[in-house]
């Protein structure tokens, strides 16, 4: 475990020297917050009474998407990963002594951390300072706010254990960066980034809130801001477990699988 | 132009080459506005009107800037990748041929995946014509037409200042896709819905307003003044300053010598 763990710490550490990109993220993400909130305002303002959220949940929620991006996003990846695989340098990581399912899930956990450890203060101080239901409010209960914690954490590690799937789909299909972007932005769409879950309309969003993608974060973000409350919430945090469970479990097998088969070329 | 048409047949052999990916990373682009497309209607099965703008209208509106975007990225994304032009030296190389710079850069990169999005906003496009109270007359078309070709202009004139930039800081300024994309993600809904303030800045500053809001109050028959459909024609109008930044940016040009 402590070799994984400095895996970790090493990626992390490499990460948070990147302050430039960072920066030019976090305007990025500003600007994206800011446009996503202008626009839901226009439908709240039309109709307040078939919006199928509170408007500060909804405010919450868009910020916290924002600041918490690297941790929840499906299309955090890592190119090294990828080419290791094509360019069969895979071959160096199976020497090594470690498990390489656990060497890469805690080597993504790393950069992902440190991407949103730059990132994610800078968001939430400024979305702090907005007017009422458009900023970053703290959680109506302190209940809600363990949840969400709680929530966070199994968000993140399903969006780590949906990535490693990426990983090891690569060993069956070989690069082809088109297929893989097509599936993320069927990704985005299931699991709440083009527009929150509540937002679909009903019959698809039941299905939606039962797929993996929903458990990523979906779960914590609504959470957050009381969105999900109370036995829905136990409901939504049992699901991530599982959905984790499953990934990981996956993910495993098929890695083990592709590389009882895996061919090298030399060179 | 002759030498133009040479540079795109040359792109085109060279991306029939490797056509599975070629396809493959049209699907790509085309899920990611379907998806946002899909945004869009599951917003309007929900409320229907946003601020008196019907589906339709709404859908107009995103077509026209999805167009734009995407013939602009067709066709100018040579100045996206400006930086590592300038960063390796290919600069130096097209200032010493005797055609003109910026058609150089233009014809260094076309992308023809953007193809699918051209025919995705085209169908949004017709589903409009078919569907909307629009009563379509002869010189209306040729507004949305103007409209399509104006915005065009203004994101060519942004990707070119982008690149300008680029002389100052060699590399690329990733936050300036705030303006870019950022207008064409706002472009979704007619402009002026988000208020004054916004409206106000993607009128005089980013002119984006001009050539998507003020001539929609037209078609949709909000505004009966023509003028309006003569708005787009900012788009034009501003590839002039963003023209004089280029200008300035290679008057300033230092070779990085690599």
């Amino acid at each position: 475990m402590q070799k994984y763990i400095s895996l970790l710490r090493m990626k992390f550490i490499a990460g948070i020297q990147y302050r430039a990109a960072a920066f030019a993220g976090i305007l990025t993400q500003y600007a994206w917050g800011g446009m996503e909130i202008l626009i839901y305002r226009c439908f709240y303002l039309e109709n307040q009474t078939d919006f199928p959220m509170q408007m500060q949940a909804l405010s919450n929620y868009v910020w916290l998407q924002q600041g918490l991006l690297a941790l929840f996003m499906a299309w955090i990846l890592e190119n090294d990963i990828f080419e290791m695989i094509t360019h069969g340098n895979v071959a160096y990581e199976l020497c090594r002594p470690c498990d390489l399912y656990n060497m890469w899930i805690f080597r993504n956990m790393g950069v992902r951390l440190s991407r949103a450890a730059l990132r994610c203060l800078p968001v939430f101080v400024v979305a702090a300072l907005l007017p009422a239901p458009y900023g970053l409010k703290l959680p109506p209960t302190p209940g809600s706010a363990g949840l969400f914690l709680l929530s966070a954490i199994l968000g993140f590690l399903n969006a780590v254990a949906f990535s490693m799937l990426i990983y090891v789909s690569t060993f069956y299909t070989f690069s082809i960066q088109g297929t893989r972007a097509f599936c993320l932005a069927v990704v985005d769409l299931l699991s709440g980034k083009v527009i929150p879950i509540p937002f679909l309309p009903d019959g698809i969003r039941q299905i939606v809130e039962l797929l993996p993608f929903a458990s990523m974060q979906n779960a914590p973000l609504r959470i957050y801001g009381g969105d999900i409350a109370g036995p829905q919430a136990a409901q939504a945090i049992l699901l991530q477990c599982f959905w984790l469970a499953a990934m990981i479990l996956a993910g495993r097998i098929l890695l083990r699988k592709a590389l009882s088969r895996i061919v090298v070329q030399g060179g | 132009m002759k030498l133009y048409l040479k540079y795109l047949k040359i792109h085109v052999q060279s991306m029939m080459e490797h056509k599975a990916s070629f396809f493959l990373t049209m699907a790509a682009q085309v899920m990611t506005t379907i998806t946002a497309f899909l945004g869009i209607s599951c917003l309007f099965l929900r409320f229907h009107s946003v601020q008196g703008f019907s589906y339709q209208e709404v859908l107009l509106g995103y077509s026209v800037i999805l167009f734009s975007f995407s013939l602009a990225e067709m066709f100018a994304r040579g100045f996206d990748a400006f930086g590592s032009i300038l960063s390796n030296g290919q600069f130096d190389r097209i200032l010493l041929r005797p055609r003109n710079d910026i058609f150089q850069v233009l014809a260094t990169k076309v992308e023809f995946t953007r193809i699918g999005k051209l025919l995705q906003a085209f169908v949004m496009m017709l589903y409009v014509i078919f569907t909307s109270d629009i009563s379509w007359t002869p010189c209306k078309a040729a507004i949305v037409v103007l409209m399509i070709f104006g915005g065009a202009a203004l994101f060519s004139g942004l990707f070119l200042v982008y690149a300008a930039l680029c002389f100052f800081t060699t590399q690329g300024l990733e936050f300036l896709n705030i303006f870019t994309d950022g207008g064409r993600e706002l472009g979704k809904y007619p402009m002026g819905i988000y208020g004054k303030a916004v409206l106000r800045f993607f009128t005089f500053l980013v002119p984006l307003a001009m050539i998507q809001y003020y001539p929609l109050l037209y078609l949709t028959g909000r505004d009966s003044r023509t003028i309006l459909g003569l708005c787009p024609l900012t788009g034009f109008v501003f590839l002039i300053p963003c023209h004089a930044l280029w200008k300035f940016g290679v008057r300033h040009f230092v070779s990085t010598g690599s």
